[in-house]
């Protein structure tokens, strides 16, 4: 209890500091003219101190994180509440019925019945907060799952069995010579395939070729692993030019 | 004679004196294989196409029009060969144009119109040289009425691929559930699993469990469900915490059901804590920050990320390793398995994911559609040798067969 006191005055401490230096900081920005006064400039202050919070845990986990962390999670929410408003029930629950009605009763059913089915899922899952019959939210996952199986087995056949295969099935050998390129893609996509599979155990030829179908898919993940961080530098450079170009303007 | 009656014949025709001619042999039809929403325009590619040569349409509700203007076309664009799915693979296919027409522009050129099924559309063609020049019409007016098809026949390889491979499952899964010792390979990361849940329980830390960011409905999620019910059923059995942290409330509201019948099955059902299994962010950063504040602070001794993974997986696994956690990842996501690979113990690549759970749970259903696939994949491999040794000899044939359309 002593303890956890301890580190709570430890932490509002860390805080005030924390905002003290920002007020520090910032006064002599605005004071300076360097930051406008006003929405604009507010955002930027805003921003800079939820980014240098954000990468304070790279030091380790402090409060001001937390604090970060708990209002980038708060935000978040609420955004995620405005979305669903806006996109989903607004548009799709409520402003739908502007559409339903006409002198075609089936359409006029059909259409209902678009928005009455799955308002009528989406509401029994909040049967979950009557354990009696909670049960009852089972039907609307079990629709969600059904229907993403259903709808996902043409499409994966399509896209990762039918648009592989059409360009693995490349001529090895033309007028011009052997086809590298090609001849790389057949080897590296059939000793891939080898490696995926579960009934053999991976030993001898087998084990050999499935051995090479790792190197490629290793060669693969390296390229990627190379853009991806490469992506990533730009990101903290686009966090280091924000923070030494518009908020303390250090670099042009 | 005849080659001078020819120069003549080409002297008097557009070439020189810039005139150009309709098209020859048009028609509209209804598009094959769709739900009625769309309707063709064929004609035959004339002798005297080049850059400067544009096609105009024109498109009415009735016969007597008013005939709407829709955007000119080039004509070195709009072939039968850029629709296979509804002309197939003929050699003629590329002396036919063909414009695909799902939607269209209405009066003032602004607003536009789909396609709508059972409704009768007349369209009417003409051509011009150059962007400016006079539209020649063709005299016709071409009738079309768009109906539903009840069967893609261009999807037929779809079809009989997906009917190959549910026979071959369900019939693994029958020959599974008479033996159910069928053989399955070691997956290394899945070995470990009891050796981090065992380490769980001698440190006294709880387990955190992360299903990446994909909805309910999609495949690695569903995947990543089921390995955490065997995940769960374990826990309740070594008695140790379980931490679920969602993305998304249906996600979350699932996984609940999911622990839950795995602690009863367990027999431990008085174990189950309805609130280790929280909604954390909806959103992709603030999750993962609420996620990495979960690890320093709790500590989990074993951390199992199983799912479509974004951006967030480094920062994630990164965080876990330094918080000294075993980590055992599993993800189809391209892009983010070599984070894994460099940050975790053991990482499941791509169909593992999908061979995990079962081989943890050696329940026949899932036993048998792992079996079953393998023989699809078995398949695959013979027909990629077979096309590619057919298109080498110069038949393309084979290969065509198994385009997607």
């Amino acid at each position: 209890m002593e303890a956890n006191q301890s580190n709570l005055k430890k932490d509002s401490i860390v805080i005030v500091l924390f905002f003290l230096a920002l007020i520090v900081v910032n006064g002599i920005l605005v004071g300076t003219g360097k930051l406008k006064f006003g929405t604009e400039g507010f955002g930027i202050m805003v921003a800079a101190a939820l980014t240098i919070a954000l990468y304070s845990f790279l030091y380790q986990d402090n409060p001001i994180f937390k604090m970060a962390e708990h209002f980038y999670v708060g935000v978040a929410t609420a955004y995620l509440f405005i979305v669903t408003w806006y996109s989903v029930i607004l548009p799709d629950v409520i402003l739908a019925w502007k559409d339903v009605g006409g002198t075609d009763v089936w359409v006029t059913i059909s259409k209902s019945l678009a928005i009455i089915v799955p308002t009528i899922l989406g509401l029994l899952v909040y049967t979950r907060l009557v354990p009696r019959i909670s049960w009852v939210s089972r039907i609307t996952f079990a629709a969600m799952i059904g229907f993403g199986a259903g709808f996902a087995i043409p499409n994966y056949i399509t896209s990762h069995i039918l648009k592989q295969a059409k360009p693995s099935m490349l001529s090895l050998w033309t007028a011009a010579g052997p086809q590298w390129g090609a001849i790389v893609i057949f080897v590296g996509v059939i000793t891939t395939l080898v490696y995926f599979f579960f009934s053999v155990e991976h030993k001898g030829s087998i084990g050999f070729i499935a051995k090479v179908g790792v190197w490629f898919l290793m060669i693969s993940f390296g390229a990627s692993f190379g853009y991806t961080v490469m992506a990533r530098v730009s990101l903290l450079i686009g966090r280091v030019s924000f923070l030494f170009g518009e908020w303390i303007p250090l670099i042009n | 004679m005849k080659a001078i009656f020819l120069c003549v014949l080409w002297l008097t025709t557009f070439q020189v004196w810039g005139e150009v001619f309709p098209p020859d042999d048009v028609s509209a039809i209804d598009k094959p294989n769709d739900n009625g929403s769309a309707i063709i325009l064929l004609w035959k590619k004339m002798d005297y196409e080049t850059a400067k040569i544009f096609y105009v349409t024109y498109i009415a509700t009735s016969p007597s029009g008013p005939f709407l203007v829709q955007p000119i076309q080039s004509s070195i664009i709009n072939f039968k060969t850029d629709l296979p799915q509804s002309f197939g693979f003929a050699e003629d296919n590329k002396n036919w144009h063909a414009l695909e027409i799902t939607d269209y522009l209405l009066a003032g050129g602004e607003k536009k119109d789909m396609i709508e099924q059972n409704k009768t559309y007349y369209l009417r063609i003409g051509v011009k040289e150059g962007k400016d020049g006079n539209v020649v019409m063709h005299p016709k007016t071409f009738g079309v009425t768009p109906h539903g098809n009840y069967f893609a026949f261009n999807k037929l390889n779809n079809f009989l691929l997906f009917i190959f491979l549910t026979v071959v499952i369900i019939v693994f899964i029958n020959l599974a559930k008479k033996n159910p010792n069928l053989f399955v390979r070691r997956i290394a990361g899945l070995e470990a699993m009891d050796d981090a849940l065992g380490r769980a329980t001698e440190m006294g830390r709880p387990v955190l469990f992360v299903h990446g960011l994909k909805y309910m409905h999609e495949v690695p999620t569903i995947a990543a469900v089921n390995i955490l019910g065997r995940i769960a059923k374990k826990v309740a059995e070594f008695d140790t915490g379980l931490k679920v942290a969602n993305w998304d409330p249906v996600i979350q509201q699932v996984s609940r059901e999911t622990v839950k019948e795995s602690y009863i099955e367990a027999g431990r059902p008085d174990a189950y804590k309805e609130e280790n299994i929280y909604f954390a962010s909806s959103e992709q950063f603030s999750y993962a920050a609420a996620v990495e504040g979960l690890m320093v602070r709790e500590k989990p001794a074993a951390n199992f990320y199983f799912g479509y993974f974004y951006a967030e997986s480094l920062l994630l696994s990164e965080t876990g390793n330094a918080a000294g956690s075993i980590q055992i990842a599993g993800t189809d996501a391209f892009t983010q398995i070599p984070f894994f690979i460099t940050t975790c113990d053991y990482t499941l690549i791509g169909e593992e994911l999908y061979a995990a759970s079962a081989y943890l749970s050696r329940e026949p259903k899932l036993l048998g559609s792992l079996k079953g696939q393998d023989l699809g994949k078995l398949m695959i491999i013979i027909v990629l040798v077979l096309g590619t040794i057919f298109t080498t000899f110069g038949w393309e044939g084979f290969s065509k067969i198994f385009w997607p359309m």
